[in-house]
Parts: C-alpha cells; structure tokens; sequence
C-alpha cells in the first residue's frame, strides 16, 4: 500500500526561511531511516507560494491567480511518499517523525490504485 | 492476529521492528534460534500488556529490553535446572552476554546487525527454498502461515524448513558478520538471488491459479530496498533493485480484466507504474556509475530500461537490447538469457534470425521441459505465416507450462493460429 504525507507550511516557512542545520540533519536522520528501512519511495519539499500560482476555472473561464496565498497552515509545504503493508505502519513511522511540534497536524493519505477506479471505466 | 486496533498495531510495530530486534539479539547470543525465540517472547508479553497499558513511546527499546530479561529469566531456570549434569558452559557464556549492559549497540549502528543477519540468512551452507523461508521470516517479518501460502506449500512444511535451517547455521558454526572482501562478491550473490526468487514467485508465478502475486512482489522490494540502504556502494545490489522497480512498474498492466496475462506487446503503457519507472532509471544510473563492467542485474536492468524508456514496441531499441543480451550471455552462459535473445533478435533483425538461434538452442537439455522454449518458437513461427507448426508449439508450450492463467494465454495463442 502507498501512503502519502502531506506536511504542512508554517508563517517562517512562508517567509522563505530555510530549516535550521540542526533541523536539516534530524529529518535527514529519519529520512535514512526510512530509507533503510525500505519504506520511502519519494520525498520532496516545496518552495512557499510565494512562488505558487492558481489556476480558476469558471465556465470556459480561466483566471490565473499569483501567490503568495495566505493561511499558511493549510498549504502544503512538501510531501513523502512510502510504500508500507498497512496503514498502522505508515502511522507508526509517521509517529517517528522529528520536528512536529505544537497542535501540529500531520495528514497521512493512502494513494488508490488505479485499479480501484478502472471498474468505474467498464 | 485478531483484528483489534491495538493488535493491528502491534502488527505494524513488529513489522518494523522485529528484524532489527533479531538481529541485535542474534548479535548477543551468537545463536539466531534462540534470539528468534526471545524475540517471539517479546512479542507474546507486547501483545499481553500493550492493549492494556498502550504503545510505549519507544517500542523498539522496549521490546528489546524485555526480550533480554525474559531471556535472562529464563536461562536463569534452565542453568538452575541443569547444573546437576554439568551441561552449563554455554548457557553461561549467554548470560553473561545478556547481563552485560549492551555497548555495542551503543557504539555499533544497529543496522549492521541488519545487514549480518541477511548474509544469515542468505548462507550458502543453506538450500534454496531454507534460505527463502529464513529470510522472508526473520527480515520480511512474515508469519509461516503468510510464507506457506505465498509459496503454495503447507505451514508445517516451511516450520519444519526453518528450523532445520536454523539447526544447520548453527551445527555449521556460521558466524555472525559481513563476510570479508574476498568473499564478499559471491556472499552478496547469494543474497541477491534470494530476495530476486521471492521477487519472480510473486512476479510469473510457476505454479497455481494466480498469473502474479504482487505482495510477493512487496515483499522483495522491500528487502532490495533495505539492501540497498545498507550497502550502497554495491552496484549489483543497485541492480538488481532497479531491475525489480522496472518490472513490477508493469505489473498492473500485465494482467488482464479477467487476471489472464497481456504480453509486454499489448500492455497499455500508460498503465505503468511511472513513480517505479522512474526509481528504476535512477537505481539503474547509480550501478552504472559505481560498475567496472557491468554485473548480470544490473545488464537485466539495462534491458528492462529500453523497455521503460520506450512509447510502443516499436519504437523499443531492439538492437541496444540484442547488444545487452551479448553481455549478459558472455557472463552467465544461461539457455534461458539465449532464448530471451533471440526473442530480441527477431524484433531487431527479423524472424529468420531469431528462428536460426530458437533451433540452436533446441538440443539444450536445460530447456527441453522449458514452456517459453515451444512458446517463443510459435510466436516466431507466427511472424513467419507458417501458422500450422507454430499451432503446434503452442500446444506443446501449454502442455509444459504450470500456471493455469499463462496456460491459458497459450491456448488461445494456438488457437489463433488454426487456419
């Protein structure tokens, strides 16, 4: 089963702040963990919306909105991607993860198989 | 296990866990029998006080912990027991191991006891089918149960494979290390065939119902993955990981609506698992680049790549692809990589060609029960017009070939031909 992460941004995110040495170094850590632990598929983070663009669609109307977007906590600041048997390992591992603090929520999603979508195309 | 949440997660703790936790038990006992069994102890008091008490915050620490003291308590008992006949020298030996506190696992990375435990596990002094159901157990975390039927044998059958294997590693004195560089090449062979026959069971099934058995598949990957986590200087462990990320992308794309098999000509590419495609370019790339000459996976590789980076058959550079099999042919002088050659060589050169190297082959008494032998001849045969004899083929293919859905494809093949 593929599982993806969704980290959320925070406002020094935003603010295009990159992570501390200290920071860097313990997600590298858990990162090489996963690594070896043969869960990850994919990582990457993002760069702030500052940089973002939106794309409205209205009728035959297509309306580009330049970022940054504000609420900067439901924005996506990067994401994992792990393959895992089951959803508890996704979450145990997620429990592992460094860094999160405060109410921080991290949002765990499994990704469908496509085939789970092909009997709607019969 | 019941399917309480709590008991799911002890499941998911244990899967992560518990080849770490053998591993560095093993280290401490010199005997993987009895650090399964602790181990397993473990397990049984998580699965008595978790529910209970909840997750520790640290799982791993405490199911080690606890493994030692209930290994502790319960060598205590038999050295009481047998201290009348004398029998104590080496279980003394262990309780002193275990009462020590461990530095080792300080100062060592725990991961080296991962990567000891595979070459295990892997050992050659072990049969092929002992070292599958070894390491699926003890590193793929899988129950007997879950061993038994990915590979369609009883559980007692593969309870009875293990510990007669653990038996033979230990009888073997097999140590617990990373064998040294002039073994190191042929050790990490065998670790590598291992984990690419789990792969291939789950990949073309031999035998059953089932065309594919993708967990099998997982369950691969996942330890190429890890290997390559822990050795990733090796480039054959590159290799082969790519080669089995670029196979499975096609899983999903090689079984029909009704799970029969669609052949690699008929697969809708589009289909393709593209996160897969893509690891498997980069693995391929990272053993390129740490390879003298190319090693046999990582070529495979190679050549699962030209059909990755292709649109359609034909667009596939089948010359590229007959040039691999060149290689790979001169290193591993297999009737199997000859056949596979000349499927190449009819798609690069024509069929003529590729017919002219099937009848070389023919004699080859390692092929002469082989199912792609008959098969690959017909489809040539097809490409040629000469429809009645490649009929034929078929029929012989389907006739040597185990697995009902390929069986099937077989037949319909020959029946396609029926003028």
């Amino acid at each position: 089963m593929r599982f993806m992460v969704l980290v959320p941004g925070s406002p020094e995110f935003e603010s295009g702040e990159l992570p501390s040495k200290g920071d860097l170094e313990a997600m590298g850590k858990f990162n090489e963990e996963l690594v070896k632990a043969g869960v990850m598929l994919a990582a990457d983070g993002l760069h702030p919306s500052s940089k973002a663009a939106r794309v409205r669609f209205d009728g035959r109307e297509r309306t580009v909105i330049d970022g940054p977007f504000t609420e900067a906590k439901e924005l996506v600041a990067g994401y994992w991607i792990w393959e895992c048997a089951s959803q508890e390992e996704a979450i145990e591992w997620l429990k592992r993860a460094p860094l999160f603090d405060g109410g921080m929520e991290i949002e765990l999603r499994q990704i469908m198989d496509p085939e789970e979508l092909e009997g709607q195309l019969k | 296990m019941t399917a309480s949440p709590t008991h799911r997660a002890i499941d998911a703790v244990w899967r992560i866990e518990s080849a770490r936790l053998i591993a560095g038990l093993t280290r401490l006992v010199r005997n993987v029998s009895v650090a399964e069994d602790m181990a397993q102890d473990a397990l049984v008091a998580a699965l008595e006080q978790w529910p209970q008490d909840g997750i520790p915050d640290n799982p791993g620490a405490w199911l080690m912990t606890t493994a030692k003291r209930r290994g502790i308590d319960a060598l205590r008992r038999r050295v009481a027991l047998e201290r009348k006949q004398e029998l104590i020298g080496h279980e003394l030996q262990i309780l002193g191991e275990l009462e020590q506190p461990d530095l080792a696992a300080e100062v060592d990375d725990v991961q080296d006891d991962v990567l000891r435990l595979i070459f295990m596990t892997c050992h050659p002094v072990l049969s092929r089918d002992a070292r599958v159901a070894l390491t699926l157990r003890l590193l793929g975390g899988l129950s007997t149960t879950e061993i038994a039927r990915a590979f369609l044998v009883s559980g007692s059958t593969v309870t009875q494979r293990i510990v007669r294997a653990k038996r033979t590693l230990g009888e073997a004195r097999v140590p617990f290390e990373v064998p040294g560089r002039d073994e190191l090449g042929d050790r990490v062979s065998a670790v590598l065939e291992v984990i690419y026959l789990v792969f291939n069971e789950g990949y073309a099934a031999t035998g059953g119902e089932q065309w594919t058995r993708p967990v099998l598949c997982q369950d691969a990957l996942r330890l190429g993955r890890i290997l390559a986590g822990l050795m990733p200087r090796e480039p054959e462990v590159h290799g082969l990981l790519s080669l089995m990320e670029l196979q499975a992308s096609r899983l999903r794309a090689r079984v029909g609506p009704d799970g029969e098999p669609v052949r690699l000509a008929d697969q809708d590419r589009a289909r393709w698992d593209h996160l897969l495609v893509q690891r498997g370019l980069t693995g391929l790339q990272r053993a390129e680049e740490l390879s003298g000459a190319l090693g046999p996976y990582t070529l495979q590789a190679a050549i699962a790549a030209c059909h990755a980076r292709a649109r359609s058959v034909e667009q596939t550079d089948w010359v590229r692809i007959v040039a691999l099999y060149d290689g790979l042919a001169a290193l591993t002088g297999s009737p199997v990589v000859e056949l596979n050659r000349a499927v190449a060589v009819t798609m690069a050169f024509g069929p003529e060609a590729g017919l002219e190297l099937i009848d070389s082959l023919a004699g080859d008494p390692a092929l002469r029960d082989y199912h792609l032998l008959p098969s690959v001849r017909g489809d040539i045969l097809e490409r040629l017009g000469r429809l009645t004899e490649a009929h034929d083929e078929f029929v012989r293919a389907a006739d040597l070939c185990a697995n009902v859905s390929e069986r099937g494809l077989l037949l319909s093949r020959a029946l396609a031909c029926n003028p």
